[in-house]
């Protein structure tokens, strides 16, 4: 063990407190490490593909979430051990990247991880699996190159990018309308996007959610949704044309931020400071008024006084509206958001075509739209469902939805999905790995099987013979020398995935691929884990 | 090697067939937990609270039974959630959509155990639920166009909410307070102008609908008990001591005098305040905060009626009804928009002095006080009228009717149940069972009032294969009986939601084969 001899020959402790902790080395170690890694990966494997099942998870307050989605389902689990942490930071990191795809990468990681195993134990040293993952990972990379398709789409032909937003939206629970959401999130990324940079900032699209109605009344606004009402109920529900002054001051008296007194000791002070007070709020409202302002949109409260004579002087106003939502506004509205009263000029009010209130439910609920703006450029979808659990859960199959639409604009390759792109690069990398010579070739073949994971719990999913199924469709497409064929999850009686326009972004694949190798390798180089043993 | 743990301490999973049994099983006590509420003849339920006072609450009222439940399952929460909205969005129906949904996952539970896919089911109960849309859609009765038959529509929608409620027994006196109380309302859905106000004592029929506002305040001392043609200035301003708001401004004085003369010039202040409110014209004041006893003083010499401390409801409300604005600040009174109403007087419910608004300017406010033996009473017949209130502005919007006692049900089952035998595949028995479900709520009505389920619902549906049928059942008499004849209706827009929603929420739990609990948080140990 972690023992070691100083000049004396005395042994001495290296590790504090060895006693205390639980060590596995060698072997041992990566195999308790890979069976972790498989453990996570079995969870998600029923969540893969159209006909893929949802998973409950109960938070520690006892809220109920009931998702598909694989980021999520991790992120909820809380997890304990330190592999499947790792597998958890995977799923993530495929989130932030490319947003969809976060089931598909764990399975893909645990396969890897499984394949791996029987390498060991035939004595494969953990370094060389994990070289010859890498050199597999690059072929595999390379031949998803060789396959992927352009696809062309403008403003006006979306048709393409409405199809592969469906494919991702298919695996949700919101299946049943996914054109509409497909449509709707293509919109909404074509409304934001900047086509000259091929970029496209998110944080423009706002999805809220409100508990009612049915998923059809989902519908995209161009414009901003607050979930706020006028400050006063007696003030208009629409206001037309508005110029809009964006204001981070309250209405209310000045607080100093030195500390200080005023002392009042004579009748005269208190006079003075009386007219002082009055014509504080008097001067607000009027500057506000001054530059032409119709709605006044602030961040924080009112004072009764203030609220009063905004109402008197026929200015709406909306107050306690967030900081995001306030730059959102902004944006929309072409305004510039004012930290003081004495800054207010008519340049900086934001503008927008209709402002309204719209009232939900037989509760009080309601919400101010901000429509017809001068920059169109921000917008909000706004999502309608019977629970709050399936809102919750179409917000985020929606963000996936729209991660997809943006990487398409980024980069417009695809490649087909239904597992086909995975069985063509299983067939590459087992026919290039006769070419190498040494051990790695084993892992190179290992690496194929391991690609072939992902179609194959598409069809166990599906209900078909998962292997009777893989085997058809990849001799299909040796054959006829067609990468397209995938399984036929929906029963449609084709195999080939160009007409059943199933598609996927060919960065998000490749995102994959690369993803599950690191992780995977990391995994194999452990050798030894140290963990405090239970107290 | 075994597997390591994977997830915390005290944090589990379940899989599988063992996931699906705890959902279904979790979903199902549920619904028959509020089973028996369903329907005229469903019994009530008493809620005790864990709280100081343990305080009871006897209702029928699903969501409210609901909500009350201290609920571990997760699919369970499920249920709960959508009788929540359910209750949010149309206000009744909270039991109909969980027995519903409840039915649903227990038709499942037999086609999960015949080994057929959960998925597959789902498609199934889908087709199933478009399809009873569908029938329900062709069937809808609009009387939009003819106001007579469009508010006799309304009433008997009415009298069928509240008929399984407390109120049954008046309930044609309540149906038509509720009716009169949404037209007033003239289409919009905000129940925040009916005011509901409960007093005990007396019994439900004395109950009555005001057409005017009732402040539960009394009227100060000195001042007049009843003004003709009243101006009424609602505001929200402080009338005890005007504080200097800016900020940090504190008095500090060396002797007696000067601490007289500040008081001097507060009293002063006050008093201009006063005389500026006076200045409006006025002769009804009406504060949200307190007024102290100087200025009320003030306003008895002037002869003004004062009322201070109204809540922010009531303040809003009295706006609403009166036609004025609420005011904080009283520089330019030719701007400010006065209230004005016919009479304002004193009157008496039970033991109580009450301020009564009468001839109000806007007709769209109204007041429903309500009389009653208990609090509990009370409470649930407000909450009673609350479904009612809220089904009715819910029709006056979307004017579609059908009728009521298991016909719907009867005739998308009927539906359903042909579609089921157009097609193919396994998806068939799935939207056969959904037929089967829907059958389930006549069953569930008939079985609460204690009559021969299975002979009723079979009659029933033989009668529904004749073309325009009208049958449903009908508990008074423990028959099969014409609807239309009746008079019991429901809202389209009800059933919908019901079926949409139970639907949704079905499809939801059937589609979960694992559930992953986390470890509870830990409570810090207050001592």
């Amino acid at each position: 063990m972690a023992l070691a001899f100083d000049e004396f020959g005395r042994p001495f402790i290296i590790i504090k407190e060895q006693e205390q902790k639980t060590r596995l080395r060698g072997l041992e170690a990566q195999k308790a490490n890979i069976s972790a890694g498989k453990a996570i990966a079995r969870i998600l494997k029923t969540s893969l593909g159209p006909k893929g099942m949802d998973k409950m998870l109960q938070s520690p307050d006892g809220d109920v979430t009931i998702t598909n989605d694989g980021a999520t389902i991790l992120e909820q689990m809380d997890v304990d051990n330190q592999i499947a942490k790792l597998m958890v930071e995977l799923s993530r990191s495929q989130d932030y990247e490319i947003g969809d795809g976060t089931t598909g990468v764990v399975v893909m990681a645990g396969a890897l991880l499984e394949q791996a195993e029987l390498l060991l134990e035939r004595g494969i040293h953990p370094i060389r699996i994990a070289e010859g993952y890498e050199m597999a990972s690059r072929i595999a990379f390379e031949h998803m190159e060789k396959i992927a398709q352009k696809f062309d789409y403008g403003v006006s032909n979306f048709e393409p990018l409405v199809q592969t937003c469906m494919t991702t939206l298919s695996s949700k629970i919101v299946n049943r309308c996914k054109r509409n959401l497909a449509e709707i999130a293509v919109k909404a990324v074509l409304a934001v996007a900047d086509l000259e940079r091929k970029d496209v900032n998110l944080d423009l699209i706002k999805v809220e959610g409100k508990v009612g109605g049915k998923l059809e009344d989902t519908e995209l606004i161009y414009g901003i949704l607050v979930d706020k009402d006028m400050s006063h109920p007696q003030m208009p529900k629409q206001i037309e044309d508005a110029k809009i002054a964006i204001l981070t001051c309250p209405f209310e008296p000045p607080k100093p931020k030195t500390k200080h007194k005023v002392d009042i000791d004579t009748v005269e002070k208190f006079q003075t400071l009386r007219q002082q007070e009055h014509k504080y709020f008097d001067d607000m409202v009027q500057q506000c008024k001054d530059v032409g302002a119709t709605l006044v949109i602030c961040q924080w409260g009112f004072d009764d006084e203030a609220n009063h004579l905004l109402m008197h002087r026929n200015l709406p106003a909306v107050r306690w509206v967030g900081g995001v939502e306030l730059e959102l506004i902004a944006i929309a509205t072409g305004g510039r958001i004012v930290p003081r009263f004495q800054e207010l000029t008519p340049e900086k009010l934001g503008k927008a075509g209709l402002v309204r209130e719209k009232a939900f439910g037989t509760t009080k609920d309601r919400m101010l739209y901000i429509e017809h703006c001068a920059n169109s450029r921000a917008v909000t979808i706004f999502i309608r469902g019977g629970n709050k659990m399936m809102i919750e859960e179409t917000k985020r199959s929606i963000h996936d939805a729209l991660c997809v639409a943006r990487n398409l604009i980024r980069n417009n390759r695809i490649v087909y999905g239904g597992g086909s792109a995975e069985i063509a690069c299983s067939i590459a990398v087992e026919a290039a790995a006769d070419r190498y010579p040494g051990v790695e070739q084993y892992a190179i073949r290992a690496f194929a099987d391991a690609l072939d994971a992902v179609p194959m719990a598409l069809a166990e999913n599906s209900g078909l013979q998962p292997i009777e199924t893989l085997s058809a469709v990849k001799s299909q497409q040796i054959k006829e020398n067609n990468p397209y064929c995938g399984i036929d999850c929906n029963d449609v009686g084709t195999n080939d995935m160009r007409e059943q326009n199933v598609f996927e972004t060919l960065i998000g694949k490749q995102q994959q691929l690369l993803l599950a190798t690191q992780v995977v390798k990391m995994i194999l180089k452990i050798d030894d884990v140290i963990s405090p043993s239970e107290y | 090697m075994a597997v390591e743990r994977i997830l915390k301490d005290e944090a589990s999973e379940e899989k599988g067939e063992r996931a699906r049994m705890a959902s279904f099983i979790g979903a199902m006590a549920i619904a028959d937990l509020v089973k028996t509420t369903l329907g005229p003849k469903g019994m009530d339920k008493i809620l005790q609270s864990t709280g100081r006072g343990r305080e009871v609450t006897v209702t029928n009222d699903g969501a409210t039974i609901l909500k009350s439940l201290h609920i571990d399952n997760p699919a369970a929460k499920v249920l709960v959630d959508i009788s929540k909205v359910q209750d949010d969005e149309v206000g009744d129906g909270t039991t109909s959509v969980v027995v519903l949904a409840g039915e649903l996952l227990r038709e499942a539970e037999k086609l999960v155990a015949a080994k057929i896919h959960p998925m597959t089911i789902i498609a199934g109960y889908r087709m199933a639920a478009e399809c009873a849309r569908n029938a329900l859609l062709q069937k809808v009765v609009d009387n939009k166009e003819d106001p007579e038959k469009f508010k006799s529509d309304l009433m008997k929608i009415a009298m069928t909410t509240l008929s399984s409620k407390i109120l049954s027994q008046d309930k044609e006196h309540f149906a038509k307070l509720a009716v009169d109380a949404v037209m007033r309302l003239k289409g919009s859905t905000n129940l925040e102008s009916i005011q509901i106000i409960k007093k005990p004592g007396g019994s439900l029929m004395d109950s009555f609908l005001d057409e005017g506002f009732i402040l539960d305040k009394k009227i100060g001392i000195g001042q007049p008990k009843r003004i003709e043609n009243a101006k009424i200035l609602v505001a929200n301003t402080a009338m005890d001591t005007d504080k200097v708001k800016i900020y940090g401004a504190r008095v500090r004085v060396d002797s007696m005098s000067k601490v007289a003369e500040i008081e001097g010039a507060e009293k002063e202040k006050m008093r201009e305040k006063v005389q500026k409110i006076i200045a409006h014209g006025i002769n009804c004041f009406v504060n949200r905060q307190l007024i102290y006893n100087f200025p009320e003083e003030l306003f008895a010499d002037a002869g003004i009626l004062a009322i201070e401390h109204a809540d922010f409801d009531g303040i809003e409300r009295l706006a609403l009804v009166t036609g004025g604005e609420i005011a904080s600040t009283f520089d330019n009174p030719e701007s400010v928009k006065l209230g004005h109403c016919k009479l304002i007087e004193e009157i008496m419910i039970g033991e109580d002095k009450l301020i009564h608004f009468s001839g109000v300017e806007l007709g769209q406010a109204c007041t429903i006080v309500l009389r009653g033996a208990s609090h509990h009473v009370l409470d649930e017949a407000e909450r009673s009228l609350h479904d009612a209130l809220c089904v009715l502005s819910q029709t006056v919007n979307d004017s579609r009717v059908l009728l009521g006692g298991g016909w719907p049900e009867m005739v998308m089952s009927k539906d359903v149940d042909e579609l089921a035998r157009k097609t193919p595949g396994k998806k068939s028995h799935a939207i056969e069972a959904f037929s089967r479900a829907l059958v389930a709520i006549p069953t569930i009505i008939s079985d609460n009032a204690g009559l021969d389920s299975a002979e009723l619902v079979a009659q029933l549906r033989a009668e529904h294969q004749k073309e325009g049928c009208t049958a449903g059942i009908d508990v008074i008499s423990g028959s099969v009986g014409d609807m239309a004849q009746r008079g019991i209706f429901e809202a389209f827009k009800v059933k919908q939601a019901v079926l949409l929603s139970a639907t949704e929420a079905a499809e939801m739990i059937l589609r979960v084969d694992e559930i992953i609990t986390c470890a509870p948080r830990r409570r810090e140990d207050r001592m």
